[in-house]
């Protein structure tokens, strides 16, 4: 087993706005280990890119994180120095945002930007630096590397400045790459290149990726597991093939079904989940997906549902599994009572 | 197919766009050259690429939004050409937008938005009848009369497309072209569009042109896909056979770049991975546009553009390495 890397624990972050309160990260919990892939799925609002701000505390204004814990290595990160963060946040654990256009500086040059990330974080100099950004843009890929670092953004297309993006991030060598929706601006066959690119360089540097990401295509194709949002809340939590082939979550299930499949050549009509999604100002009381739901329950509109073991990784916010459960008679709960493990179906075989 | 079926027939259709490069200096962007379909009553033809390759181009040239450099449309039969028949086309052919934020007025209420083509053609005579024809449109897009009063913004991503597949529907249209209308929206949500669009075209016979990058949503749609790349068509067929039977290299590198939503699957499957960038429109390359990218291109290739051919029966294709 591989070395736990990060770890949160009921995570809470609010944005304090004007017309309301937003819980947009609502007690989220999970584990890092050491050279994994985790993605994280949901739709827009759904608190997986919050998610990954709060780890690096790059929350804008009115976001802050109000309660929960986030380790790296052992070390609290919510309540630490910003110096400390600052140690951390781009050296030991980067990122890469959505939107390459956006998130370089136009008025710099590429070598600019990536000497700057180098020699904040290492005591190179300057030509040394020179040399780090020159090897790393062509660690990721990119052909002419002296002629590039003299360029502008401007002058790359799409899919090189994420490549440039990957390589200022992957300058320092952190031990955590978080991919906020790394392909989504990007074409197909550009997002298979950087997708390959990514795949490539974790086996090669041995970082764990944190892929955020809407795509479960990107997700089937890239991570060893899985956690699926809504509403601010882990849905479902679980290896790929668990989250993927034994889903437990009706919103998991929707999502899944509602996707079209290439490979399918009958004209079936698409399985959509009904409704909209939630207004976060506006929460429903019990579970958020509730309201779109078709198996909902009583007790799915009055009360939360709590995260339930089902197997050992996979784990599974919903009361239908213990609707399930007690079906089949297979809840296991402790001397108090409690709900334990619902084992609902037997070991998932994973030949990935 | 029977010559009678046909609705659209686009011919040699060529969009230059006028790029001022220099002092007095213009160089021409081929953003769509040479473009040639049939899309017959009640099919949909489905219209993939990469950003760039002038999909969104031909779907607006096509209803004469830009004016074509070269090249016929006929419509059910007719020429299109300026005056009356440009008008009657412009009421039977409708486009859906892609950014439901941006296409829609903020300042209009959902009634004033939907009833637009309505009102621009004249189609009903009193007042009663324009709001009956507002409330009838809301509803077949599965929205509520009661929401005519309000504002776009108070609508979701989902509910703005339907808005603007309502006002698309306002002026009865045969022929609706759909520019990336799921584009912008949530997974949950473009199972819900989708599949609104395929009633729609059942209960009232529309005719889609499917403009997507987005294959997987495309092959479901679709009854037959064309596929583009850098503003000439380089393959097109029934969907099914294009996706068993890619003949181009480039239609074979898209859709093996598609990410599969099976995790079991999608390890086994081997992506080809394109090397480079699309080139620059403003500077093609010579021959073949996908030549700098493909790894089966010969001499050949360089020296000329290789014509879109009948390969089997309703299977074109556009290389000279094919067949």
């Amino acid at each position: 087993m591989s070395e736990l890397l990060l770890s949160v624990k009921d995570l809470h972050t609010t944005f304090f706005t004007p017309s309301g309160e937003v819980h947009a990260v609502d007690g989220v919990s999970f584990n890092l280990n050491e050279g994994k892939v985790l993605g994280i799925v949901g739709e827009s609002g759904s608190g997986k890119s919050v998610s990954a701000y709060s780890i690096l505390q790059i929350l804008a204004y009115p976001g802050r994180i109000t309660s929960g814990s986030i380790k790296f290595r052992g070390e609290e990160l919510v309540g630490a120095s910003e110096e400390k963060i600052r140690h951390i946040r781009g050296n030991k654990i980067s990122i890469i945002f959505q939107d390459p256009m956006t998130s370089l500086n136009p008025t710099f040059t590429i070598g600019n930007q990536l000497r700057e990330a180098i020699r904040l974080h290492t005591d190179r100099n300057k030509k040394q630096a020179e040399e780090r950004a020159i090897e790393m843009l062509e660690l990721v890929g990119i052909n002419e590397p002296h002629k590039r670092v003299k360029q502008y953004p401007f002058e790359l297309s799409g899919g090189m400045r994420q490549r440039v993006m990957i390589a200022m991030a992957l300058a320092c060598e952190p031990d955590i790459l978080i991919a906020d929706e790394p392909t989504t601006a990007l074409d197909v066959t550009i997002q298979a290149q950087i997708l390959e690119l990514m795949g490539d360089l974790q086996k090669k540097l041995g970082m764990a990726i944190i892929m955020i990401t809407h795509d479960l295509g990107v997700i089937a194709s890239m991570c060893d597991e899985v956690i699926v949002m809504y509403a601010g809340r882990v849905a479902e939590r679980g290896t790929a093939p668990q989250i993927f082939y034994r889903p437990h979550h009706e919103y998991t299930k929707g999502l899944i079904r509602s996707i079209p499949n290439i490979e399918n050549d009958e004209k079936n009509p698409l399985v959509p989940i009904s409704g909209t999604p939630v207004d976060m100002l506006n929460m429903p009381e019990g579970c958020a997906f509730a309201p779109r739901c078709e198996r909902a329950m009583k007790i799915c509109l009055t009360e939360k549902p709590k995260e339930i073991i089902i197997n050992d990784a996979h784990i599974s916010a919903c009361w239908m599994n213990i609707k399930e459960g007690l079906e089949k008679g297979v809840i296991e709960t402790d001397e108090n009572g409690e709900i334990v493990r619902i084992p609902l179906d037997g070991e998932v075989a994973y030949n990935g | 197919m029977a010559e009678k079926d046909i609705l659209v027939d686009v011919r040699g259709l060529k969009e230059y766009f006028p790029v001022t490069t220099g002092f007095l200096k213009t160089t021409w962007l081929k953003a769509v050259d040479d473009v040639s379909f049939t899309i017959a009553r009640g099919e949909t033809l489905g219209l993939v690429g990469e950003s760039g390759c002038g999909k969104t181009t031909v779907g607006r040239t096509m209803l004469h939004l830009y004016k074509p450099t070269a090249g016929e449309v006929w419509f059910d039969g007719v020429k299109i050409e300026k005056g009356k028949t440009l008008r009657e086309y412009r009421r039977r052919a409708q486009l859906v937008f892609q950014d439901p934020y941006s296409s829609l007025n903020p300042r209009m209420t959902v009634a004033d938005i939907v009833a637009e083509p309505i009102d621009v053609h004249k189609l009903c005579s009193s007042k009663a009848e324009r709001s009956e024809r507002i409330h009838e449109l809301l509803e077949s897009v599965g929205l509520s009369s009661e929401q005519a009063t309000r504002y776009a913004h108070e609508f979701s991503g989902g509910q703005r497309q339907r808005i603007g597949i309502a006002r698309a529907l306002a002026s009865n249209p045969e022929f609706i072209v759909c520019d990336e209308p799921v584009s912008a929206l949530d997974v949950s949500i473009q199972a819900q569009v989708i599949n609104m669009l395929e009633e729609l075209q059942e209960k009232l016979g529309l005719t889609y042109l499917f403009i997507a990058h987005d294959l997987s949503v495309v092959k479901h749609i679709s009854d037959r896909i064309a596929v583009m790349y850098l503003g000439r068509m380089v393959e097109l067929a029934e969907s099914n056979e294009l996706h068993r039977h890619p003949l181009h290299p480039y239609t074979t590198s898209l859709l093996s770049a598609v990410p599969i939503p099976d995790p079991d699957k999608a390890r086994r499957n081997k992506r080809i991975v394109l090397q480079g960038d699309v080139p620059s429109p403003m500077n093609l390359p010579s021959g073949c546009p996908f030549r700098t990218r493909c790894t089966r291109a010969t001499p050949e290739c360089a020296e000329s553009c290789p014509a879109l051919r009948e390969v089997s029966p309703g299977h074109l294709v556009a290389c000279h390495n094919v067949g």
